[in-house]
């Protein structure tokens, strides 16, 4: 369990004040000059070193996909962005360190660009963020006023320029390439990778895209050093990561959390237990909607990073917990996200925009258990038609809890279809 | 971008240049990969997933039309993996696309029906109810039904990057996305016809061709398109003897793999407005039918009754080289020397084959770094042509400049007015335009009809070949001088000296001596764009053409001719290229080909022509200008002829005439240029749409 003085986001309760002045006291902007003076490559090295990984979802090394950006900024400018497109539902730990600790991310951001050689950021957050929109912006100002940002950034010696772009309330726009498509003015549909952003990315200069938490954590890793991150949690899953628990808990919170914690711990540590206690829980959903729901004898021992939730068919994704107890219709559930969906998916490539359609009425005859029972079977070919041959991650991201729950929950779905069947056949 | 790699496909190791794609790669293994989005002329797009093919140490399949090929790539198209990809993606395809193939005019020639037999799966697991979508408006020339649509955005990145009218686009998400004018307006392209051929399925179809025939029952014909001057490569589709549709043929050098709403849509004019019998005027004033004996012998009387000098032909834009050297060879024995090919009244021809050509060719368009365009409008006049000029554009940055109206070409324009004035100042005092033409490897000045058929055409020539010596226009590598010709009969008229012998009379001296009664018989071979209703009444005019157009209506004896579909003949474009177009259908009732008209015309004046055949006349042909013995190549004149300029600058160069004061040239009517396309009823249609009101409804 993560100690207090190992706390990154200090504040992400929001009980102190989010304003420059309370964040310097926190430790944010001190001495960034001597980070930036570590050079370039030093900065890279050692987030790697730190073994972070993106908290966006996918979990890709931090400090390797900041080192796939050239190594000398030729005839094309630089730019870094910051996904703060945080839409995933169950997830809102982005939307909490941009209204309580904005200004660890502007810190990192210049970091961040620093190391890249970006001269520019671009902080691309969700259209329906409004209060944080503006809160965000603020701290921004706050910052340029103070000389942190802009000419020769914080003394550093970098000019550094950050923007804010809002969103227009789509969920595709949070994938890094239709983030960049829509940043551009253009309508938010990911685009074909290769060629990578890192190569051709925003305007078709060189771009790292980011997710919120990942940059924010950034000016502590360097800081405190990259054995004290990688120190913390679980070989090749280190440091510490917040966790946001919602659904049938006592306490629904945001909970900075040490990678590896077991399931079980963090539910009953943070978030007050289980409604009506662990055995009434049903199943939880471990990252955010898109990942494939873990039922509770795997919730029993199950750890909380990376590698573990692989292990077990499912992911950490966002490490937005949502917890359902033994009321839950699971089968609903599921369809509802299967609905969400196929309302977001960007209607580009093929089997998204079919496969996401086909997907959700089957689920929606399966609430009922208007089926045949092979049905399961052709619903899950579809979900495998769909994964892995799209374009972007939202073809799997609708497919997977699908799989999750044809997996775990089969026996569930037939009892429906039998019970349908038979009512049928009385009437 | 020379570089060779290696790429091992199915086991075979195959060599492709450095910039494929695996797609690529795997054609030139030999490996039909199948797909819908992806289209050699178009940006890729990677949105259908057909084309998904395996490849080593990736996870996924990969899209294999957007994948840049690598060296040592092990691509994998035949496994069971990829079988499944395909089958999947072919299932989702379907699930919403209707099963309404019998009524589908893409029916026989849709992808997604060939694909289907070919990768998907004989049923369907789909049990939901199907989409529908609203069908778009897109003018007079494209039906929509958008239920069928796949979404592969062909047509929209057509009209986006070759066609430049960025009005199509997707709205809507998921599987609410449609394809939409976004205004519901028409497609303002010239080219919008060539969506329908992209399309891979049944939801832009042609909708003057809806349901009239089925592409199994028609005939194919490959032949040259006679619409403007670029000679485009076409498919004429004939049932029976009608002609029902035309379809581009891929050509590099010329149209690529397009063609104008024009040439694809004029067809109904083929049958409309035919003269299919002889006709002559009667004692009241009045063309009334007659035999080919009786109007033979009323010409033979005609012809006996006019002294040698009395006599002038006039051929007119539409005209194969046979039936114009057929003519000539009978004005030339007759002893006449008035004939002329150019009714618009232009001055070039005389100066030698450089003078006329487009002689940095079409395709040499891909390579120019900076166009001076003066009195051309290439977007209506070679549309075809015009989309090269903005892909070039679009790659490299092309600079254009123009003197002459300001139209919208797609691309953007240095204008510099319309006072041709400015080119003597050009010429002493430089400029913009200058400067970017010296400073280019490839400078090219275009002119166009507009600047062709004024009274001073002669100083502006003039002044251009000043420009061209100033810029360095001609090297021994590259020829930047060009005519935008918009004739297809003019270049091989020119060719074959049409043209006004010693003493003899150009178009509008022949026109004045009609009024003055001193021309009293002229034999006007499909001239149509002339006003001849002051001519003398002594005189005598004899039509021969193929419809009842300006012509016709004020001839004194009119013989049926053969439309350019009807008959075997050599057409020449702009480059001096000689192409062969070949009969697709027949002529109506009495109607001949024209030169087979002339020939007997010929004997019937006691001064037969000496050819029995057309083989015999092409022989003829070529012995006198062995020029048209080289089919199928661009002929640009070598830098040596071009010494022409020394021709030009010796005209006098008239002044304060600007370019905006000029006759029929540029002409703001797209879509009715000649008889044929001014009788057919698509072409109204699309006057109606685009010309006059660019929001009228269209007719679904």
């Amino acid at each position: 369990m993560l100690s207090d003085k190992d706390r990154i986001f200090t504040n992400i309760y929001g009980w102190q004040g989010a304003d420059l002045t309370a964040a310097k006291e926190r430790g944010d902007w001190d001495n960034t000059k001597a980070l930036i003076k570590l050079g370039h490559d030093e900065v890279v090295e050692k987030v790697k070193a730190s073994g972070l990984r993106g908290r966006g979802g996918a979990g890709f090394p931090t400090g390797l996909k900041w080192s796939f950006m050239p190594k000398e900024v030729k005839d094309r400018p630089h730019y870094l962005v910051v996904n703060a497109d945080e839409s995933e539902p169950g997830t809102c730990k982005d939307r909490d360190i941009i209204r309580h600790e904005p200004h660890k991310l502007i810190e990192g951001c210049l970091i961040a660009g620093f190391a890249m050689r970006a001269n520019a950021g671009y902080i691309y957050i969700r259209g329906e963020f409004v209060n944080e929109a503006r809160a965000l912006q603020n701290a921004i100002d706050e910052a340029y006023e103070a000389g942190l940002l802009g000419k020769n950034a914080a003394k550093s010696g970098w000019d550094f320029d950050l923007y804010l772009h809002r969103g227009a309330g789509a969920y595709i726009c949070g994938e890094e390439t239709a983030l960049i498509e829509s940043l551009e003015g253009k309508k938010g549909q990911p685009r074909l990778k290769p060629p990578f952003p890192a190569g051709s990315g925003l305007y078709g200069c060189p771009t790292t895209v980011n997710n919120v938490e990942t940059i924010a954590v950034v000016p502590t890793i360097l800081r405190r050093g990259a054995s004290w991150f990688s120190g913390l949690g679980r070989e090749g899953n280190s440091g510490s990561k917040l966790f946001c628990i919602s659904g049938h808990v006592n306490n629904p919170c945001n909970v900075e959390e040490e990678m590896g914690i077991p399931l079980k711990e963090l539910i009953e540590k943070h978030a007050g237990g289980i409604r009506g206690g662990w055995d009434n829980l049903l199943a939880v959903i471990p990252g955010g909607s898109s990942t494939p729901l873990l039922p509770k004898s795997i919730c029993d021992t199950v750890l909380m990073d990376f590698d573990s939730l692989k292990a077990e068919g499912t992911g950490l994704g966002t490490a937005g917990v949502i917890v359902m107890d033994k009321s839950t219709d699971i089968i609903k559930a599921i369809a509802r996200i299967s609905y969400f969906y196929k309302h977001e998916s960007c209607g580009q490539c093929t089997p998204c925009r079919e496969g996401t359609g086909w997907m959700y009425r089957m689920m929606d005859r399966l609430v009922k258990g208007d089926a045949d029972i092979e049905e399961i079977d052709t619903l899950h070919d579809v979900t495998k038609q769909v994964e892995g041959h799209t374009i972007c991650a939202l073809g799997d991201a609708a497919a997977w809890p699908i799989q999750g729950l044809i997996r775990h929950f089969r026996p569930e779905i037939e009892k429906r279809i039998t019970a349908w069947r038979a009512a049928a056949v009385a009437e | 971008m020379s570089g060779i790699i290696t790429l091992t496909v199915d086991g075979t190791e195959v060599e492709v240049e450095e910039g494929s794609t695996v797609l690529q790669a795997c054609e030139a293994a030999g490996k039909e990969v199948p797909r819908f989005c992806y289209h050699e002329r178009l940006s890729i797009a990677g949105n259908c997933r057909m084309c998904l093919v395996e490849m080593e140490r990736s996870p996924k399949p990969v899209a294999s039309c957007a994948m840049p090929a690598g060296n040592g790539m092990v691509i994998k198209t035949d496994t069971p993996l990829v079988k499944k990809a395909r089958e999947g993606v072919m299932e989702f395809m379907l699930i919403n696309h209707p099963l309404d193939c019998p009524i589908c005019d893409q029916g026989g020639e849709c992808d997604l029906q060939d694909q289907a037999m070919g990768y998907g799966l004989a049923d369907s697991r789909y049990q939901e109810e199907k989409r529908a979508v609203e069908n778009k408006n897109m003018g007079p020339l494209i039906s929509t039904i958008m239920t069928r649509c796949i979404h592969c955005t062909r047509c929209v990145r057509f009209a986006t990057e070759i066609a430049g009218v960025p009005e199509l686009g997707a709205i809507g998400r998921g599987e609410a996305m449609e394809i939409t004018t976004y205004l519901e307006k028409a497609l303002d392209s010239e080219l919008s016809g060539n969506v329908v051929d992209l399309c891979p399925v049944g939801a832009l179809t042609s909708l003057p061709y809806a349901y009239k025939a089925r592409s199994w029952e028609l005939s194919h014909t490959s032949t040259i398109d006679v619409m403007d001057a670029v000679g485009s490569h076409i498919r004429v589709d004939t049932r029976g003897n009608e002609v029902m549709r035309v379809l581009p043929r891929i050509n590099d050098d010329i149209n690529e793999e397009w063609i104008s709403d024009k040439t694809r849509h004029h067809i109904d004019g083929l049958a409309s407005q035919r003269i299919d019998r002889p006709y002559m005027r009667g004692a009241n004033g009045r063309l009334a039918e007659a035999s080919w004996d009786d109007v033979f012998a009323a010409i033979a009387k005609a012809v006996k009754k006019a002294k040698p000098s009395e006599i002038a032909a006039l051929a007119g834009d539409l005209a194969d080289a046979e039936a114009m050297f057929a003519l000539k060879t009978l004005i030339e024995t007759l002893g006449s020397p008035h004939m002329d090919c150019r009714q618009d009244g232009s001055v070039i021809g005389q100066q030698g084959q450089g003078g006329y050509l487009f002689n940095s060719t079409i395709a040499g368009l891909d390579e120019a770094d900076a166009i001076f365009l003066i009195g051309a409008n290439p977007r209506h006049e070679a549309a075809v042509m015009n989309a090269r000029i903005r892909q070039n554009w679009l790659n490299s940055g092309l600079k254009v400049f123009r003197l002459g109206e300001a139209v919208d070409l797609t691309y953007p324009v240095k204008e510099l007015g319309t006072d041709a004035n400015i080119l003597d100042k050009l010429v002493s005092k430089g400029g913009p335009v200058i400067t970017a033409l010296k400073n280019a490897k490839r400078p090219m000045i275009v002119v166009g009809a507009g600047a062709l058929n004024r009274k001073d055409s002669a100083g502006i020539l003039a002044s251009v070949s000043a420009i061209a010596k100033a810029v360095n226009l001609v090297t021994p590598e590259w020829n930047g001088f060009n005519i935008l010709h918009t004739a297809a009969a003019r270049v091989a008229g020119l060719m074959m000296a049409f043209l006004p012998a010693k003493g003899g009379k150009a178009t509008a001296d022949i026109m004045k001596a009609m009024e003055k009664g001193e021309i009293k018989l002229l034999f006007n071979l499909g001239a149509d764009e002339l006003n001849f209703s002051q001519r003398s009444s002594n005189t005598t005019m004899i039509y021969i053409g193929s419809h009842g157009d300006h012509g016709a209506a004020q001839a004194d004896i009119v013989l049926p001719g053969a439309a350019w579909s009807e008959k075997d003949a050599i057409y020449v474009n702009m480059e001096g290229r000689v192409q062969h177009a070949h009969k697709a259908n027949f002529p109506p009732g009495d109607a001949r080909e024209d030169w087979a008209i002339l020939r007997a015309l010929s004997a019937v004046l006691g001064k037969t022509l000496g050819f029995d055949n057309l083989d015999a006349l092409r022989a003829a042909l070529i012995s006198a200008y062995p020029v048209f013995g080289n089919v199928d190549t661009a002929q640009p004149a070598r830098p040596k002829v071009l010494g022409r300029k020394q021709a030009i600058s010796d005209l006098p160069l008239t002044t304060a005439i600007t370019v905006a004061n000029r006759g029929a040239g540029n002409s703001r009517n797209f879509y009715m240029t000649c008889p044929i396309s001014r009788a057919s009823v698509t072409m109204a249609e699309c006057v109606k749409a685009f010309e006059a009101n660019n929001d009228v409804k269209a007719a679904e």
